[in-house]
């Protein structure tokens, strides 16, 4: 039902199209601002905020750096609960596992639990081709589904869209995927979810299949956690019969002590509130009570890859709380589409290459340049992944990957800059025939700079050749 | 204490009255600062863009100009924090074990100004005299990659005759980010045009940061918005006296 990022043009073309929206624009930066000023509030409040952020991104690089121990471990644990467990390599593997498990249940429906990874792999696309319909509950999530539009920020996928659009989006689409919205639907929040919980309810009590993520997947205990805010994810996890739960393998933490940092840690960050509303657990099967037949399908799709890589690795630790997109001057601009994924924003423009390689596809190498390195998602990151470092990191890669070939202008430019460079005479006399930043500037393109931007004018003379002539300012500085 | 001066290469070729208001500002503080003349540039530019190898060379003659100083002084935080967070990347990568010694050796003396000032030579008031209305832009590097926190801040309060103005939005971005600023010169106008607002706002005669490159990237999107806000680098401000006003 949704559109797909197949296809999305290379970062900075993206982000000029994104760039010319202004209503796109003022929605963001309002919607943003506010949620940044409301985390940072109740981060405050929290005097050891820094060692939870110590202990939050120990508690899951542990879990990473004995990865296989761990998986191992949540099989068992979650199969003696009565789970069926499912491996997928890849995202064709697990929409398969999921879509056989509704067709030997003949659901022609299923009702999904907002989840990243099931967008991540496609599967309402892919269940569509089976004849499937997945229904999502959460409400950000419906915007987008009967928009048919793209989710744009992780915890908020409708957050470039303001209510009004909204509003027309629910009149003109809800009546063909269900209940309609109701003759004098208004545009007030209240009144949006209203119609939203009517249009949804029926759903919830008809539907067979429950379709969930997970956002913990406690090895010791073979439990698994959601947490939300609205309590739609409840309502799929214990009305429908069936239960099929796709995971992510950097979900796993081994104890459920655990879950102590991660649950205090998440809120904050993410919706800056202090405890989340709804914390939903399921440990395999409780007879008679909740779905009676619970799948888990444990997911790679990229992240032995990223588990690989020595800097990026990192990004698994990764709770999808949306704190570095809130806070990303870059994504605050250009908003989500841009990123071409359905991770977007600083953990995006990581993850997207580390889940897929760079060095075959412009769209996915031009996302480690889109982030001016300013540094601010590493301060807000709950588990401090230190999104600067790997952005430089996977820059190196990319620059790698591509060396061999013709060079890029950007190549001979950066070989050019390191023979002047390697020299301070070459550099000198370099100065001399002109300022060099106006010529690093000029060589990159004069538009590049000049579109908006005056250059400085070059000085008559360097530091080097005053510091010479004058013997460091001793001498008469005339 | 030696003490060495690296000017980096944009000041070197742009605003050499920035390295010479270190140097005036210094040795009225009675540091004499000697400017290795080898020195070129840190490799930010090739490091910051992915071309690591394109660095190796570049840090080699970064150490080789600064090796045996006690302090290495820049008026750059972006250009600081290359050198003590980013070299020993280049140099590992390098497999060049004595470059990875002489990176170890060097990046831990490597000090933006107002952290060489307040931290090493104990000084906030530095006997500057400055009768303008300015405003602060913490840059990016200085605020998070160095944490050079308040320093800046408590310099210019000291400052003669100054008056200060809070910037509205100081810590976000300004939009340069080195090659950011070119290749994706769509988004860094957007962010600095905003940047710019906020400035304008402040009704500053003279906005003020740590670092040339960001400067030359706001004082580019105010010159051509015609706003006639100046940009001055902090040692320019700094170094001003009541005899010499600039
Ligand atoms: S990278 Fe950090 S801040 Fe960004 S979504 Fe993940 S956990 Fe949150």
């Amino acid at each position: 039902m949704t559109g797909t990022f197949v296809g999305m043009p290379v970062f900075p073309e993206a982000a000029r199209e994104a760039l010319a929206d202004s209503q796109l624009r003022h929605n963001l930066a309002h919607a943003t601002s506010t949620i940044r000023a409301k985390r940072a509030k109740v981060v405050a409040e929290v005097p050891d905020w820094e060692e939870l952020r110590l202990a939050g991104a120990a508690v899951k690089e542990r879990a990473l750096l004995d990865l296989e121990t761990q998986l191992v471990r949540l099989e068992e644990t979650l199969t003696a609960n009565g789970a069926t467990v499912h491996w997928a390599r890849d995202a064709a593997e697990a929409n398969a596992i999921v879509a056989g498990i509704a067709k030997a249940h003949a659901a022609t429906e299923v009702v999904k639990v907002k989840s990243m990874v099931t967008q991540e792999i496609g599967l309402n696309e892919a269940l569509a081709e089976e004849g499937i319909a997945a229904w999502e509950t959460d409400l950000a999530e419906l915007i987008v589904q009967l928009g048919d539009d793209l989710p744009s920020h992780i915890l908020v996928p409708a957050i470039h869209r303001n209510r009004a659009e909204i509003r027309d989006i629910f009149r003109s689409k809800m009546g063909a995927a269900g209940r309609p919205a109701p003759d004098d639907l208004t545009d007030e929040p209240a009144v949006l979810a209203a119609a939203a919980r009517e249009h949804l309810r029926e759903k919830f009590l008809r539907a067979k299949v429950g379709v969930s993520g997970a956002n913990f997947a406690v090895a010791e205990t073979g439990t698994l956690v959601v947490v939300e805010s609205e309590g739609n994810g409840r309502m799929c996890l214990t009305l429908p019969d069936v239960l099929v739960s796709v995971v992510g393998i950097e979900k796993v933490v081994a104890r459920w002590e655990d879950l102590d940092p991660m649950l205090r840690l998440l809120p904050r960050s993410s919706t800056g509130e202090r405890m989340n509303p709804y914390t939903s657990m399921w440990s395999g099967i409780a007879p008679g009570d909740g779905p009676q037949e619970v799948h888990v399908v444990l997911l790679d799709n990229g992240r032995t890859r990223a588990l690989a890589d020595e800097v990026g690795r990192q990004a698994l630790r990764c709770i999808r709380c949306s704190a570095c997109l809130n806070v990303c001057p870059v994504y605050e601009r250009t908003g989500g589409h841009a990123y071409g994924s359905v991770y977007p924003g600083p953990i995006g423009a990581i993850l997207n290459p580390l889940l897929k390689g760079v060095g075959h596809d412009d769209q996915i190498d031009s996302l480690p340049y889109a982030s001016s390195l300013c540094g601010a998602c590493f301060e807000v990151c709950p588990v401090r992944i230190d999104i600067p470092s790997v952005l430089v990191d996977q820059r190196a890669q990319v620059v790698d990957a591509h060396r061999g070939g013709v060079p890029k202008p950007e190549a001979m430019a950066m070989k050019g800059a390191a023979y002047v460079l390697k020299r301070s005479r070459r550099l000198s006399a370099l100065e001399r025939l002109t300022g060099l930043g106006m010529r690093f500037a000029r060589r990159f393109g004069p538009t590049a700079w000049t579109g908006a931007r005056d250059l400085p004018d070059a000085p008559g003379e360097s530091f080097r050749d005053w510091w010479q002539r004058t013997d460091g300012g001793r001498k008469d500085d005339a | 204490m030696r003490v060495a001066l690296m000017v980096t290469c944009i000041n070197d070729a742009l605003y050499p009255s920035t390295g010479q208001a270190v140097v005036r500002l210094l040795r009225r503080l009675g540091v004499e600062v000697e400017f290795p003349q080898a020195q070129t540039c840190c490799g930010q530019p090739m490091v910051n863009t992915g071309y690591l190898d394109e660095a190796v060379p570049v840090l080699r003659t970064f150490v080789d100009a600064f090796a045996g100083y006690d302090a290495v002084v820049t008026p750059s935080g972006s250009c600081a924090g290359s050198a003590r967070h980013q070299h020993s990347i280049v140099a590992v990568r390098s497999g060049d074990e004595a470059l990875q010694e002489a990176v170890a050796e060097i990046a831990p003396k490597v000090y933006e100004l107002s952290e060489f000032l307040v931290d090493v030579l104990g000084v906030t008031d530095v006997g500057a005299y400055y009768p303008h209305r300015v405003t602060y832009h913490p840059t990016c590097h200085s605020l998070r990659m160095l944490g050079v926190g308040d320093r800046p801040q408590r310099l210019l309060e000291a400052v003669r005759g100054i008056r200060l103005v809070g910037l509205p939005g100081a810590d976000e971005c300004c939009g340069f980010g080195g090659t950011f600023a070119v290749k994706n010169a769509d988004t860094s106008i957007a962010m600095g045009a905003d940047k710019a607002r906020h400035i304008r706002g402040t009704g500053a005669e003279i906005v003020v940061a740590g670092d040339n490159s960001c400067l030359t990237h706001i004082g580019g999107v105010l010159s051509r918005q015609r706003s006639g806000v100046r940009t001055v680098h902090l040692a320019e401000i700094l170094a001003s006296t009541e005899e010499v006003t600039r």
